[in-house]
C-alpha cells in the first residue's frame, strides 16, 4: 500500500483546475491552426484567429480562456494498492474551491437546481474508477454549459442501422447549431446502459485529438472520420457563422451492451475544451 | 465599422445584417437571472437600475476580477435563454444585445418592430474581450455573483451584425 496525503490531491486538483481554465490544450489548438489553414472562406479565419489569439492572451495573461468556467467534472483513476491519508472525495472538493478562487474562476454553480440561489464554485461531478496499480490519476474537465445544453442520449434498437445513428449524431450538432460556441469537438458514446453511454460521450472528449496521418486506423476511427466529413457539410461554421470548420474532430467511445438495445450519447464540446491532468 | 453609443435610431437601420463593427461606448451586462428582476420590476412599475431607453445590453456573466485587471473573462453567453424576456424588454426601449447563437422567430419578429439591433461578439474568447473593456463596476443585484449587472465602458468591441432592425438574420435556420 501506497500512502497518498489528502493535502497533495488538494493541491494538484487546485492546480489542474487553473491549468485547464488558463491554457487550452495543445491538441486543441493545433486542431484550430490546422482549420484556421485549411479554410477558405475568409470570415471563418478570421473567426478561428480570433479563438487562437483569445487562448495566447488567456494563457499569457492567466485568464480564462472562457467567463463560462464550467462545472468542473473531475475524473479519478485510483489505484487499488494506493490509500489515500485522509478523505478522498472531501480533498478533491477542496482542491476546486482553492483552484477557482485563487484563479478568478467563475462560481457557477448552485446549490439547488430548482431554488438555484447565489452560486458558488462547489462541487464538482466525480467520477471514480479503481484501477490497478498504486498511483492517482487526476483529470479536470470544465465543462461549459453553452454546450452541456446541448448534449442528446437515444436508446436505439440494436437492429438500427448504422445510417439512422450517423442521422443522430450528425443531427444533435446542426441542433447545437450556433449557439454553442463552433467549431466543436464532439464526444460520442456507443454502448452500455444509458447513464454510462453518457459518460463514455463526456471521457471520450478527454482523448487527445489526433493529427490527420495518424487517424483512420481501426473501424471506430473510420467512423469518426465519417461522421467528421458530415458534420463538416453542414455548413456552421466558426460562431456559426458559416465555413468548413463546424468540429475539429469527432472522438468515439465504446463499450459492451445488451442483446436488446443500442445506447447512443452525443456530448458536445465548444472549441474552449479545456481540461488537464495529472497522476500522482 | 466604428459605433459609438448612444446608437441613434439611424445608425440602427442602416446597419445591416453580416456587418462587422467596432463599438465604443457603455453597455450593460444582463443574463437569465437579471432578466427575471428586470422584468420583474417592470411589471411592478418599480425603477429600474439603469435607463432601458437607447440601451444595450450584453449576455454575459464575467469570471470575477484579476488583481490589477478591470475585469476578467468576459465573453457572450448563449443569448436563447434570454429569447422569452427579450420582446419586453424591446418594448421599453433596449436599442441593442449582444449575445451569441441564434434567437427565436418572436425576437427577430420584435426587433423589426422596434428597429433594435442583435449583434453577436466572439463567442468563447472571453479572455480577448476582456481587453477591449476599460471600466466595469456593478450596478445591480450584486448577490447574483456573476448575474449581477455590470456597466461596461467598452473600446472598439468588435462585433457582427447578425440580426438587423428589418429582422433580416445571419443565420440559416
Ligand atoms: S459553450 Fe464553451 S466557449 Fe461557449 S460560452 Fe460556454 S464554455 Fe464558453
Amino acid at each position: 500500500m501506497r500512502s497518498i496525503p489528502s493535502r497533495k490531491i488538494t493541491d494538484a486538483v487546485s492546480r489542474l483546475c487553473m491549468q485547464a481554465n488558463f491554457e487550452l490544450r495543445r491538441d486543441v489548438l493545433r486542431a484550430l491552426r490546422r482549420a484556421q489553414a485549411a479554410e477558405k472562406n475568409s470570415r471563418a479565419r478570421r473567426m478561428l484567429e480570433a479563438i487562437v489569439t483569445n487562448a495566447a492572451v488567456a494563457r499569457r495573461e492567466r485568464l480564462a480562456i472562457c467567463q463560462d468556467t464550467g462545472l468542473p467534472v473531475v475524473f479519478v483513476e485510483l489505484g487499488q494498492d494506493a490509500r489515500v491519508a485522509g478523505d478522498l472525495k472531501k480533498a478533491i472538493v477542496k482542491g476546486v474551491e482553492e483552484g477557482y478562487r485563487k484563479g478568478c474562476l467563475r462560481d457557477s454553480i448552485v446549490g439547488d437546481p430548482l431554488k438555484r440561489g447565489r452560486p458558488g464554485f462547489t462541487p464538482p461531478v466525480l467520477h471514480i474508477d479503481i484501477v490497478p496499480g498504486n498511483k492517482i490519476t487526476l483529470a479536470v474537465l470544465p465543462k461549459g454549459f453553452g454546450c452541456e445544453n446541448k448534449t442528446q442520449l437515444a436508446m436505439f434498437n440494436p437492429t438500427a442501422s448504422w445510417r439512422r445513428i450517423k442521422d443522430f449524431i450528425v443531427g444533435a450538432v446542426k441542433a447545437a447549431g450556433p449557439d454553442a460556441c463552433p467549431p466543436y469537438v464532439v464526444g460520442v458514446g456507443l454502448g452500455g446502459t444509458a447513464e454510462y453511454a453518457c459518460l463514455l460521450a463526456k471521457k471520450a472528449l478527454l482523448r487527445k485529438i489526433a493529427r490527420p496521418r495518424l487517424q483512420g486506423a481501426g473501424s471506430t476511427r473510420r467512423l469518426e472520420k465519417e461522421l467528421l466529413a458530415a458534420i463538416n457539410k453542414l455548413g456552421i461554421g466558426p460562431m456559426g457563422l458559416g465555413g468548413a470548420t463546424t468540429a475539429l474532430a469527432v472522438s468515439i467511445g465504446t463499450y459492451p451492451t445488451h442483446i436488446a438495445g443500442l445506447p447512443v450519447a452525443v456530448s458536445i464540446s465548444c472549441h474552449a475544451l479545456r481540461s488537464a491532468k495529472a497522476t500522482l | 465599422m466604428e459605433l459609438a453609443t448612444p446608437l441613434s435610431s439611424r445608425t440602427l437601420e442602416n446597419l445591416r445584417c453580416g456587418q462587422e463593427v467596432f463599438l465604443t461606448g457603455v453597455v450593460y451586462t444582463a443574463r437569465d437571472q437579471a432578466h427575471v428582476r428586470l422584468a420583474a420590476a417592470l411589471r411592478r412599475g418599480a425603477k429600474l437600475p439603469f435607463e432601458l431607453k437607447g440601451s444595450i445590453i450584453y449576455y454575459c456573466g464575467p469570471t470575477g476580477t484579476p488583481k490589477g485587471k478591470v475585469i476578467g473573462s468576459c465573453g457572450p453567453t448563449t443569448s436563447r435563454r434570454m429569447d422569452a424576456l427579450t420582446p419586453l424588454l424591446l418594448s421599453k426601449g433596449v436599442a441593442a444585445m449582444i449575445g451569441k447563437g441564434n434567437r427565436s422567430s418572436e425576437v427577430r419578429r420584435a426587433i423589426k418592430r422596434h428597429k433594435a439591433v442583435y449583434f453577436v461578439a466572439c463567442a468563447g474568447c472571453g479572455a480577448l474581450i476582456s481587453t477591449y473593456v476599460q471600466e466595469a463596476s456593478v450596478v445591480a443585484f450584486n448577490n447574483l455573483g456573476p448575474e449581477a449587472v455590470q456597466r461596461l465602458r467598452v473600446e472598439r468591441l468588435p462585433l457582427v451584425v447578425a440580426i438587423d432592425s428589418r429582422g433580416k438574420s445571419v443565420y440559416k435556420d
